[in-house]
């Protein structure tokens, strides 16, 4: 997966700590996305045709291409469900996370 | 704006890379489809300039920093101009190979970012100016911009008894700019992505400022299902509100002239911002609408 | 060999400073009294003098925008503006001290509108005091292009990377013709090394810039570029000295004294105005009275401490500006006044305010400032802030 990932971020504890200026590393993430879902998309891959739709589609640009067609990064997924609706096979479907 | 001399980009060859990730947005954002698929198509040589506006306050919450190539915030009103100065200033130190894009709103871009855009297309600087339009100033709570169209209700132009929404016409920002005699302008919309997506690369590898105006739906402030956003911003073009197009070399191009259009009423009322419009306001759309689509189709064939 | 001089104003004096600093970029929007700079800027990038690149920007607000994209990428700039086009920009100030960019900009002090008026004074810059410039007023043609020169090492100080703004009173510097001393390219190369910031854009580091903070982090930057103005004080004196020690010219830092030993009544001066203050102080000293005159270089970082040192000494102070906070006193006083808050048994003081849109400050307008300093000293009563050389009555 071609994607940044979650780092750990310790809070500076000396002024000299913060970069000078509001200035920091490109990519950086302290945290995922992950709570706000409330709906996971689950991709079905023997429905799925490849045709990355989805992959062009999302907001978030969490889905990525992989070994067995396209997955998705759930540490960033939102739920907007805009992969599965757009889905020309309906491969994708959302399903509330509390039923998991 | 023929397409045959630069390498087209496809889901299958665009790189996997991201370059706008782990951001803030609201889920389902539109926006934030036309920032990240511009970067996969730019690629990391580039430098991004957002003012004030949804995506630059989704972005760069620090320590959470979503861009993942040089990114940079402006003032709301100067994205052009700073973009000009990282363009001027790189090249002054001898850089070679970059780019430098801007993502604006509609506001950033119509209302208050006009003078300084205008000025860097009076230079021609080699920027690539990205115009993001959800209609309203959406990162202050939704309110009217100068790309909000007839009818629109937003926070400043509430849809009461006496005045149905926004009582003016969005401003035609393709044409001001093509007035410019612009290196090469666009029209895009993210439910067109692979159009919006050979829009960016022509524009990548034009010389001198490019603009680009992608509809970019939003569904916060749009009131649609966060599922929607793509097909609504697809209907919008479907309908004839919204149309694809090019100008370049003092000539316009429409690259999408359907025979009938998908209802604008079925487009306008599934969304909250439009339900209070009755059929005379929806009437006077429509007028507008095939006045536009006369005139195009007579002078930009 | 003896150093070329030439006989050029303050604005062309600016422009051969900017010049010798060598700035990669150069984004300015013509007003008056400001023009001649950009223009003799404009000369010598079409000449090939200057190798930089000249930026015909549509505004003020683009100028320093621009500007801040291209320190964003670690290249040098430089701006010029003056009385409406600095309030214009004034949004783009307070974002270039919070970005950290280390822009250059020379200000012609100009009155501001309303009434229109393009003739000098000090209200332009000085309701900008808190915008986290650092702030310099020169006196004459020759240090307006010292110190373009010093700016850059200053401001690019990797301990304080903050702008730097060097004020010009308008017409009576600007338009002025003097002698001027033009150091050797040289010289200033040997001077004044090539920027260098960490607080860039660049592909081998890429960067996110500009950010927003939320609470947790926002007070934090603002110490940070607090302290920055404050380190910019042992800056500043150490590039005058090292500037003196190889151009010859000390200008004394955060502030310069004359005749200040042994006085008892002490003028304060902002700009251009000093010289005449000065040429007072020599007739009074003539004619025995113990008088000197500081003049404030910097308005920000603030010479407190050296206020401070000279106030232990003496009995009144005198505040000459050509400014007005209106509904207070003149700006250059209530920060004059903070410092003196701050010691036992501080003198009395008393602020002339006067020069406002152009109008003329005489030699015996000065003679009358100290008068009034020492009937003030002798317990008569003065009015504490004084429009010196008002046309009409004002029942006051
Ligand atoms: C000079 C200035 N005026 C007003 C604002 C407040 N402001 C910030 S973002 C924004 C609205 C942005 O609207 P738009 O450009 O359409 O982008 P969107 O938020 O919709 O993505 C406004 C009004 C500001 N930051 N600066
Ligand atoms: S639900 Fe939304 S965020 Fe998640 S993968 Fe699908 S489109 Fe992307
Ligand atoms: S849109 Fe559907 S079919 Fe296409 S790649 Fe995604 S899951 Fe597979
Ligand atoms: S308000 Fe609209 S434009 Fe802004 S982040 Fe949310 S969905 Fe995107
Ligand atoms: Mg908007």
């Amino acid at each position: 997966m071609n994607r940044p990932k979650v780092q750990k971020y310790v809070r500076p504890k000396h002024i000299d700590d913060y970069p000078v200026g509001p200035q920091f590393t490109a990519g950086h993430l302290s945290e995922t996305n992950a709570a706000w879902r409330t709906f996971r998309p689950i991709i079905d891959k023997d429905l799925c045709i490849n045709c990355l739709r989805c992959y062009i589609v999302c907001p978030d640009g969490v889905i990525f291409k992989s070994e067995n067609k396209v997955d998705v990064d759930y540490d960033y997924c939102k739920g907007c469900g805009v992969c599965a609706y757009e889905c020309p096979v309906d491969a994708i479907k959302m399903v509330k996370e509390e039923l998991l | 704006m023929n397409n045959t001399d630069i390498k087209r980009i496809t889901p299958k060859n665009i790189t996997d890379k991201e370059f706008f990730y782990g951001h803030k947005a609201c889920a389902g954002c539109g926006g934030s489809i036309a920032v990240r698929l511009a970067l996969k198509v730019l690629g990391e040589r580039t430098f991004a300039v957002l003012p004030a506006g949804c995506m630059s306050a989704v972005g760069f919450i620090f320590p959470q920093m979503a861009f993942v190539n040089n990114a940079i915030i402006s003032t709301f009103p100067g994205s052009a101009s700073m973009a000009s100065g990282v363009s001027v200033g790189a090249r002054a130190l001898g850089l070679k190979d970059y780019k430098t894009v801007v993502f604006a709103g509609d506001g950033g871009t119509a209302d208050i970012g006009l003078q300084a855009l205008s000025g860097a297309i009076d230079r021609n600087e080699d920027i690539i100016y990205v115009c993001y339009d959800n209609e309203a100033y959406m990162n202050t709570g939704i309110q009217k911009s100068g790309l909000t169209p007839f009818g629109t209700k937003t926070t400043t132009t509430p849809a009461g008894k006496n005045i149905h929404g926004a009582q003016s016409f969005k401003k035609n920002m393709f044409e001001i700019m093509a007035a410019h005699e612009i290196a090469y302008a666009a029209t895009a919309s993210i439910g067109y992505p692979q159009d919006y997506i050979d829009k960016i690369n022509r524009a990548k590898h034009t010389k001198g400022t490019s603009f680009i105006h992608v509809y970019a739906s939003c569904p916060t402030g749009w009131g649609i299902p966060t599922e929607t956003t793509v097909q609504i911003a697809k209907e919008a073009v479907d309908s004839g509100l919204f149309y694809l197009a090019e100008y370049q070399n003092r000539k316009f191009k429409l690259n999408k002239n359907p025979k009938s259009f998908f209802s604008a009423k079925d487009y306008l009322l599934k969304q909250a911002r439009f339900k209070h419009l009755t059929d005379d306001d929806i009437n006077i759309i429509e007028q507008q609408r095939d006045e536009k689509w006369e005139y195009m189709r007579e002078h930009w064939k | 060999m003896s150093n070329k001089k030439l006989f050029i104003s303050g604005d062309e004096a600016v422009a051969i400073g900017t010049k010798l600093s060598r700035p990669n970029v150069i984004s300015a929007y013509p007003i008056t009294p400001q023009t001649v700079t950009v223009e003799r800027l404009s000369e010598m990038v079409e000449s090939g003098e200057l190798k930089a690149e000249y930026m015909h920007v549509e505004s003020e607000h683009s100028a320093m925008s621009a500007a801040m994209g291209v320190s964003a990428v670690g290249a040098r700039a430089f701006t010029a503006t003056s009385s409406q086009g600095l309030l214009y920009m004034a949004e783009g100030l307070h974002y270039a001290s919070g970005g950290r960019y280390p822009i250059v900009m020379m200000n012609a002090n100009r009155s501001l509108a309303l009434p229109w008026s393009i003739y000098g004074d000090q209200r332009d810059s000085l309701s900008l005091l808190d915008s986290g410039w650092i702030q310099v007023y020169v006196e004459d043609a020759q240090e307006a292009l010292d110190m373009i020169i010093q700016a850059y090492k200053i401001a690019e100080n990797k301990d304080v990377l903050t702008p730097f703004m060097i004020n010009l009173d308008g017409f009576v510097l600007t338009h002025t013709y003097e002698l001027v001393e033009i150091p050797e390219q040289e010289k200033v190369d040997e001077f004044l090394p090539p920027f260098q910031t960490p607080n860039k854009m660049s592909f081998e580091e890429p960067k996110n810039l500009a950010f927003s903070t939320t609470p947790a982090d926002n007070l934090e930057y603002k110490y940070q570029q607090n302290r920055a103005m404050f380190n910019s004080i042992n800056v500043i004196n150490d590039v005058d000295k090292e500037f003196g020690d190889k151009f010859e010219r000390y200008y004394g830092g955060m502030v310069q004294e004359y005749r200040c030993d042994d006085a008892e009544v002490v003028m304060l001066t902002l700009g251009s105005i000093t010289g005449t203050v000065r040429m007072i102080v020599d007739k009074l000293r003539d004619e025995g009275k113990k008088v000197g005159l500081l003049k404030i270089r910097y308005m920000r970082p603030f010479p407190e401490k050296e206020i401070i040192k000279l106030a232990k000494n003496v009995k009144a102070i005198g505040v000459v500006e050509k400014d007005i906070s209106f509904g207070y006193e003149g700006t250059v006083f209530t920060n004059v006044n903070s410092a003196l808050s701050k010691i036992d048994n501080a003198p009395l003081s008393l602020n002339f305010l006067c020069g406002m849109g152009g109008r003329d400050v005489s030699k015996s307008d000065i003679y009358n400032m100290f008068i009034s300093l020492f009937n003030a000293v002798k317990g008569e009563k003065q009015k504490r802030v004084q429009f010196i050389n008002m046309g009409v009555e004002t029942d006051e």
